[in-house]
């Protein structure tokens, strides 16, 4: 058995090779600043992943957290090996099935371009390698939903899974120059940095997830308190800050835009937590450090589509707007019991669905005019809301069904929800047999 | 009245809070402790099979009054066990307890339990 896989994945590499020749380099040269911003944005997403890790490892209860947080080194590890095999040519290949994914035989293995520089100026294996990153944080921002009660296993065969059939198709749509989605209406369906491809699409998987594998045992009964707020809020911030490479870096340019895309990033998630903070205070008359967080959060998720095209006004307005309605989300998520334990639908879902909507009220009026110049003649905000909502309803009609699909599958096959035992021992003891916190009293 | 102290593998410490309020021994404080049994807890650490010196364990304290004590002790026995019983399984000490205060009502004996 060992040696028909070893002998079937050299044929694979045999014939991916066979492509790699006929190729000539572009007569485009390097520009080192926009490089040397690439790569610094590049290293910046990669950050919010262990942000992210903590982000969530403070949220769950201390027998949990070395489990979740290896959900996120774990998307690290199985999508940063997967990504330069066959994602990057799944998702920015030329379109193949109709337009459903791209595929481009010299991208495995990233081989077919190792003398590539684009036409932004960059080396594409800064590109590829950026793209990777938010091919990683992903599905690793999916693990939120479903916190505190999968199996290690079937986590990381669902994510390998859904990063081939829903990530890579849904980016291809947006991103990819031949996407559908990116060539509908005038200019395209704004995405700048991922509210469709990222958040809308983990927001939406995880909250089918949720519903598929059902609540944590003894939820909501139960009180299942965060063990440790401080990494929570240290994650929160590292996230703030990788947030400007995966922004601004997706620019891909060290440029006017980029300067506002960092602009906006900044000020739609300040203004988040701000809203937050004060509805907190007039709702509970305490600002919560929770709050804070998934304010900066709900900022953040909403402006990373808009990031391209809204001034810093609209900046402010969707971080505001995005608060209020993410909150709302969880309160509502309360009333009606579904168990999205660190309310990755709450946040990543909802406040990806406000920015990607919202944006088009607040979109700059040199970026509708270049839109009206461009189909030859106007080109109304309620023509760009249909595009958005065509690419939001897309996104989510798509994620929602492939992955039933694959949680069905995986289910079935590896199991993905936890034994009861093993439930309650924690993750850590019986996914890891390790223990995260030393002597921290037990919650 | 008696102070009943249970050390107890700290996966199982789900399995016997269930099962104590379930028994309806409500009352309990939780730590987490380190100590020598005749276990040789193995962990894995960086792929290597190791044994610790100081093995992890949650300590249970929970004060009853003497009906208390024969059902307290055989809930725990029953959901600390992992399967038939295992060395590493834990132990429970029993001890006499002089004196029980409720600090807010100033409460004495066997009411303040």
């Amino acid at each position: 058995m060992q040696k028909k896989i070893t002998s079937s994945l050299l044929l694979i590499l045999a014939v991916m090779m066979a492509y790699n020749t006929g190729w000539a380099a572009e007569e485009v040269v390097t520009d080192t600043g926009t490089t040397s911003w690439m790569l610094t944005s590049t290293a910046l997403v990669l950050l919010m992943v262990p942000g992210l890790a903590m982000f969530y490892g403070g949220l769950v209860r201390t027998k949990n957290v070395i489990g979740t947080m290896m959900h996120s080194f774990g998307a690290m590890v199985v999508i940063g090996v997967l990504w330069p095999m066959l994602g990057y040519a799944l998702s920015f290949g030329p379109s193949i099935l109709g337009g459903l994914v791209g595929w481009e035989p010299k991208y495995f293995m990233l081989q077919g371009i190792d003398d590539a520089i684009m036409s932004t100026q960059i080396p594409e294996y800064v590109f590829a390698m950026f793209q990777g990153k938010f091919a990683i944080i992903t599905p690793a921002l999916i693990a939120g939903a479903f916190a505190e009660r999968v199996n290690f296993k079937g986590y990381l065969a669902f994510i390998a899974l859904w990063s081939i059939f829903v990530y890579s198709p849904i980016c291809h749509w947006v991103w990819a120059a031949d996407g559908f989605l990116f060539n509908l209406g005038a200019m395209g369906a704004i995405d700048f940095a991922g509210g469709t491809v990222v958040h809308i699409s983990s927001g939406i998987t995880g909250l089918v997830a949720a519903l598929f594998l059902g609540a944590r045992k003894g939820y909501p009964r139960n009180a299942m308190s965060p063990s440790n707020l401080v990494m929570t809020l240290t994650g929160a911030g590292l996230l703030w800050v990788g947030w400007f490479g995966f922004n601004a870096g997706s620019a891909i340019a060290s440029n006017l835009a980029t300067a506002r895309a960092l602009t906006v990033t900044q000020m739609a998630a300040a203004s988040g937590a701000f809203t937050w903070m004060v509805v907190e205070l007039l709702h509970h008359g305490k600002a919560t450090s929770l709050g804070v967080a998934s304010g900066i959060l709900a900022g953040l998720v909403a402006i990373t589509p808009a990031a391209g095209v809204v001034p810093p006004a609209g900046a402010f307005a969707l971080g505001a707007i995005a608060a209020v309605i993410c909150y709302v989300a969880i309160l509502l998520k309360s009333k009606l019991g579904y168990d999205d334990s660190l309310d990755a639908f709450g946040v990543h879902g909802i406040g990806g669905i406000v920015g990607a909507l919202f944006l088009t009220f607040f979109i700059r009026s040199s970026w509708m005019a270049d839109a009206a110049a461009k189909v030859g003649g106007t080109w109304t905000v309620w023509q760009q809301f249909g595009v958005q909502a065509t690419a939001v309803g897309v996104t989510i009609a798509y994620a929602a069904a492939v992955s039933l699909v694959l949680l069905f599958i995986v289910e079935k096959t590896i199991g993905l929800r936890i034994k009861e035992n093993d439930e309650m021992s924690g993750l850590d003891h019986s996914m890891h047999g390790e223990q995260g916190y030393g002597l921290i009293n037990p919650n | 009245m008696k102070l009943i102290t249970a050390i107890i593998p700290p996966d199982r410490l789900d399995h016997v809070r269930e099962a104590l309020i379930q028994a309806d021994i409500t009352r309990i404080t939780v730590s987490r402790v380190t100590g020598h049994g005749r276990q040789e807890d193995i962990e894995f650490y960086r792929g290597q099979k190791i044994a610790p010196n100081l093995i992890p364990k949650v300590r249970l304290d929970i004060a009853v009054n003497d009906q208390f004590v024969d059902i307290t002790v055989d809930t725990i026995i029953n959901a600390a066990k992992h399967g038939v019983g295992e060395i590493g399984d834990g132990k429970i000490f029993i001890t006499s307890l002089e004196q029980c205060i409720r600090i807010r009502t100033n409460e004495r004996g066997g009411p303040a339990i």
